[in-house]
């Protein structure tokens, strides 16, 4: 299992780890952002697979992801371009159940595993409705990775922890995804919740947007997904390099 | 002539059946959201079940439709419109509950269990703003705070509704994501809810969303079916129709009709949007042209693409402009206890004419979609003479301006 393994090794090696999210499609040069994503420094990647509706994201993201179906992404030629980036950096995409159901369970599961993608999000498949595509996924090879958010009952928590495959994503907030002026006051304690209820790598997600806030919840976890404050970044005409230097930045926050 | 109903006492049948464990109706339904939803739909579920088995929460529903909404409805016999289309017709008549439709049902339901569960905020989508008044009207006689989310467009083409809900004090929030109409004001509402669930419920107006909502509005709509069948019993001698219609959106007066027949042998029949017909691609029908999948917390039939992204849906009425269908209606649907068909655009506007002068009853623009689609089959797949229970779902003054622009080519002076 190399997205787990990897999170693991580095983790155990003292880093804190940095995880970047792409909006596949976004672009004609998406697969250059993210192997200079990978170069900057990111421990993992997070491929949004853009769906028509994405009620788990804010603003930055559903524009992206509309921006990208306007041009013509599609799940199939995103997880085709992500076997040719070539890159060392574990991927994990990050789309909706709607896309995968469609394609069906195992044929989106071996489309990934053909393409090197090591794991899967899937925000609205929760614990409960998972079995078909865990299933699938498992077989595959491929890591279904599960979200914990703060008003998760502590049995539960175990349970998705257990479940959860390469990390566990701890949601840093009660919302979707999008910047936020300060960190949320539910972060360090969801940080410190997954910490006590698992040895997986944990990783804090959603309203994490800059190196303060960055190294806050990195302290509380063994390290954060930053999204929009990134995806932004892109829509406003920012290319790889801007890219690169976000995460190089986020990087440098954390390492010393 | 029966007893007219007014001064009648509501009755509250017993409960129907649960859906099966995690949600389903056959393979449909389930519970397909973020994490952070999962608590409060599992507290919902408790909180429903626990409630909808007391006799108090129910004597005080039956208390609040009876007193406040004007409960229970009259079925009327249309004499002039069944002599014309050679089929006998009989109204349920939901255009006359307080707020003008059976959305209200649903809505005094949810309501209560704000109040029992402590939250002091309410949120709501509406496509029509049927049920984005009916809920801002539960929220002024229950005193909480009402958020509705509403497309873009459909702010536009019912600025009517839109001015009773900010008189009602609710704050009307355009959605101008997507397609801007109401399966983008449905995704804004999960939005806000997923942060402020902890003291915000959804108060969903139809049968579709993740597990419970689907039960939830049902059980809450099916006095419409219950009454409806009790007094075509009267009217018919004892007798059931031959054939039972209402028009299907997300479906909740459907299904709400539909459960009180759900045993007889009566034909259901749900009348989806056409659109500008089937054909051209522009229409509403989930379950005649939609495939199974996961929407809005809840695998059902909907309108996508080769690759899972959900397709917009076109209908004249904007309560009708939903891409997908409620699991149950799937699940009636795939083993054949109920039949669904389309109505078009052109179909509907026959029907509210058609209404509107055989019987001095103007209906809104989606139960014309039923008419409509009678009036096409009285004679065909509706033999003559038969009989036919139709819900009107609601009344039609909120469409007036649009029909009349459609009509004349010009806006209303």
């Amino acid at each position: 299992m190399k997205l787990e393994s990897t999170l693991r090794a580095r983790r155990d090696a003292g880093h804190k780890l940095v995880v970047p999210y792409v909006t596949g499609g976004l672009g004609a040069g998406w697969t250059d952002v993210v192997r200079a994503v990978a170069a900057a420094g990111a421990d993992a990647i997070e491929v949004g697979i853009p769906f028509s509706d994405p009620v788990m994201d804010g603003r930055t993201i559903q524009e992206a992801s509309q921006r990208a179906l306007d041009i013509g992404a599609t799940p199939a030629a995103i997880v085709a371009a992500l076997g040719d980036v070539d890159i060392e950096v574990p991927l994990v995409v990050m789309t909706y159940y709607n896309p995968v159901a469609h394609a069906g369970h195992e044929r989106f599961a071996a489309s990934l595993a053909a393409s090197g993608v090591d794991g899967a999000i899937v925000p609205d498949l929760p614990l409960d409705e998972l079995d078909g595509w865990a299933d699938a996924a498992d077989s595959a090879g491929v890591e279904t990775v599960l979200l914990a958010a703060p008003n998760t009952s502590d049995d539960r928590l175990r349970a998705i922890c257990e479940r959860s495959r390469g990390f566990v994503y701890g949601v840093a907030l009660m919302g979707i995804t999008g910047e936020r002026e300060t960190l949320a006051r539910q972060a360090v304690e969801m940080g410190r919740r997954c910490k006590a209820a698992t040895d997986r790598p944990v990783l804090l997600g959603v309203g994490i947007s800059n190196s303060a806030q960055v190294a806050e919840a990195a302290a509380a976890a063994d390290g954060v997904i930053v999204g929009s404050a990134l995806v932004r970044r892109l829509l406003e005409g920012g290319g790889p390099e801007a890219a690169a230097a976000f995460v190089a930045e986020l990087r440098t926050g954390l390492d010393t | 002539m029966p007893a007219p109903a007014r001064g009648e006492h509501v009755h509250l049948d017993p409960p129907g059946p649960e859906p099966s464990a995690r949600g389903r109706f056959g393979e449909f339904g389930g519970r397909f959201v973020p994490e952070t939803l999962v608590p409060a739909l599992l507290e919902l579920e408790d909180e429903f079940r626990v409630a909808w088995a007391s006799d108090e929460f129910r004597a005080e529903l039956a208390a609040l439709l009876e007193s406040y909404a004007g409960r229970p409805t009259p079925v009327t016999e249309c004499r002039r419109l069944s002599e014309r289309l050679g089929v006998r017709v009989l109204l349920k008549r939901e255009d006359l509950t307080h707020t003008g439709s059976h959305k209200i049902n649903n809505v005094l339901g949810q309501a209560l269990l704000t109040r029992r569960m402590g939250k002091q905020r309410v949120i709501a989508e509406t496509g029509a703003g049927q049920h984005g008044v009916a809920t801002a009207t539960a929220a002024a006689l229950f005193g909480l705070d009402c958020i509705v989310f509403m497309g873009a467009v459909d702010v536009e083409r019912q600025a009517l509704n839109v001015f009773r809900m900010q008189l009602l004090g609710a704050e009307v929030v355009p959605v101008t994501s997507g397609s801007a109409t109401l399966k983008d004001a449905i995704n804004d509402a999960l939005r806000d809810w997923v942060a402020t669930v902890e003291h915000t419920h959804y108060c969903i107006g139809s049968v579709v969303g993740p597990h419970p909502y689907p039960w939830i509005v049902r059980e809450f709509q099916r006095v419409v079916g219950d009454e409806a069948r009790r007094q075509c019993c009267e009217l018919l001698d004892g007798a059931d129709p031959e054939v039972v219609v209402a028009c299907v959106g997300g479906g909740s007066n459907a299904m709400g009709t539909f459960a009180g027949f759900l045993e007889t042998s009566a034909r259901l029949v749900g009348v989806e949007a056409g659109g500008l017909g089937i054909e051209s691609g522009k229409h509403g029908a989930s379950v005649e042209r939609g495939v199974p999948g996961v929407l809005h917390g809840a695998r059902s039939l909907y309108l996508q693409d080769e690759d899972g992204q959900i397709l917009e849906a076109h209908s004249i009425s904007a309560g009708l402009d939903y891409p997908g269908v409620g699991p149950e209606h799937a699940a009636l649907a795939a083993d054949g206890r109920a039949e669904y068909h389309a109505a078009t655009d052109e179909e509907a506007l026959e029907g509210f004419r058609l209404l509107s002068v055989t019987e001095g009853i103007v209906p809104a623009l989606e139960p014309a979609h039923a008419i409509g689609w009678l009036a096409r089959e009285a004679g065909r797949s509706v033999p003559t003479g038969s009989t036919v229970l139709l819900t009107l779902s609601g009344r039609g003054d909120k469409d007036a301006a649009q029909v009349a622009e459609r009509i004349t080519g010009e806006p209303l002076p």
